[in-house]
């Protein structure tokens, strides 16, 4: 098996699915790393930024960066996969769990909805947040996150189509209700699994 | 500099495949800071393969946002106070 022996580059810049159980229908590996941005690239300094959970919730949480740097982070390796029909394989990232920032966190909220700098929303099942399944994440094959790509940091939900992880994440508003965020209310698909191609509404 | 960002006659096609008038002469003006200018003047975010975004060059705001799937099209038009075009056509 060719496989065990070659890199994924040395096959090919592009794979189409076919056989391969590593990438949802209809999506091709990406050597690069893609830019898809909705508006101006944020420049929040570190000493401004600061992470807020909110909403449903008795006592709001927040963390100012040195906080935010001091908690309990994790290195994952992910597969992630764009609308837009790009995927990476093995992104290696580090983040804070969402389940970290949720710790003690009592709420009868069935949803969230993740706020960032610049005015992006966008929606997500509080089940889909939870469970190590999601990371606030600010650092990306070693190096802290670059502005392009969502620094300081963004979310980190790999299972679902990348416009969820999103990008100057700045805080996760519990909602008991689902709120459509900015490309779900624009005819993007409200959950947005990948292996069911769930890219737009009606999927 | 973003260089992801082009002037509003970059979307003279994609706003053209949605308004009958010529969108990039049309008048706004901007639900956030009141700004009032040409479309043409706005700042256009084409995300590739997403959707278009057109911001006020002033405030940033969200004037038009607009992406199409299938033969739909879905725009939010909520970023302008009102939007004012000439009928070349009559």
């Amino acid at each position: 098996m060719a496989e065990g022996f070659f890199s994924r580059g040395f096959l090919g810049r592009r794979r189409h699915t076919g056989g391969d159980d590593n990438l949802p229908p209809g999506q091709y590996v990406e050597d690069g790393f893609p830019v898809l941005s909705a508006g101006p690239t944020p420049r929040t300094p570190l000493e401004e930024w600061d992470f807020s959970i909110v909403g449903e919730i008795d006592e709001p949480k927040r963390w100012t960066w040195e906080e935010f740097r001091a908690l309990p982070s994790e290195e994952v390796t992910k597969d992630i996969h764009c609308v837009t029909k790009w995927s990476k394989l093995g992104t290696r990232w580090e983040g804070v769990s969402v389940d970290t920032l949720l710790d003690g966190v009592e709420t009868a909220a069935e949803y969230v909805t993740a706020f960032c700098d610049g005015g992006y929303t966008t929606n997500l099942p509080l089940e889909d947040v939870t469970g190590g399944q999601a990371w606030v994440a600010f650092a990306y094959e070693g190096e802290p996150l670059e502005p392009a790509h969502g620094g300081p940091a963004r979310l980190l939900v790999p299972h679902l189509y990348f416009w969820k992880s999103a990008k100057w994440v700045r805080g996760l508003r519990l909602t008991a209700y689902d709120v459509p965020g900015f490309w779900e209310s624009l005819g993007y698909h409200n959950y947005g699994d990948p292996w069911r191609e769930q890219r737009y509404w009606g999927d | 500099m973003d260089e992801l960002r082009l002037d509003g006659n970059a979307a003279a096609g994609t706003l053209g495949e949605v308004f009958t008038f010529e969108a990039t002469t049309a008048q706004y003006a901007c639900e956030g800071c009141g700004r009032a200018d040409q479309i043409g003047a706005a700042m256009v975010y084409e995300v590739r393969g997403l959707g278009t975004i057109v911001r006020c060059p002033s405030c940033d705001n969200v004037l038009i946002r607009l992406a199409h799937d299938r033969g739909r099209y879905w725009m939010d038009l909520r970023g302008m106070k009102y939007l004012q075009a000439a009928n070349f056509a009559g």
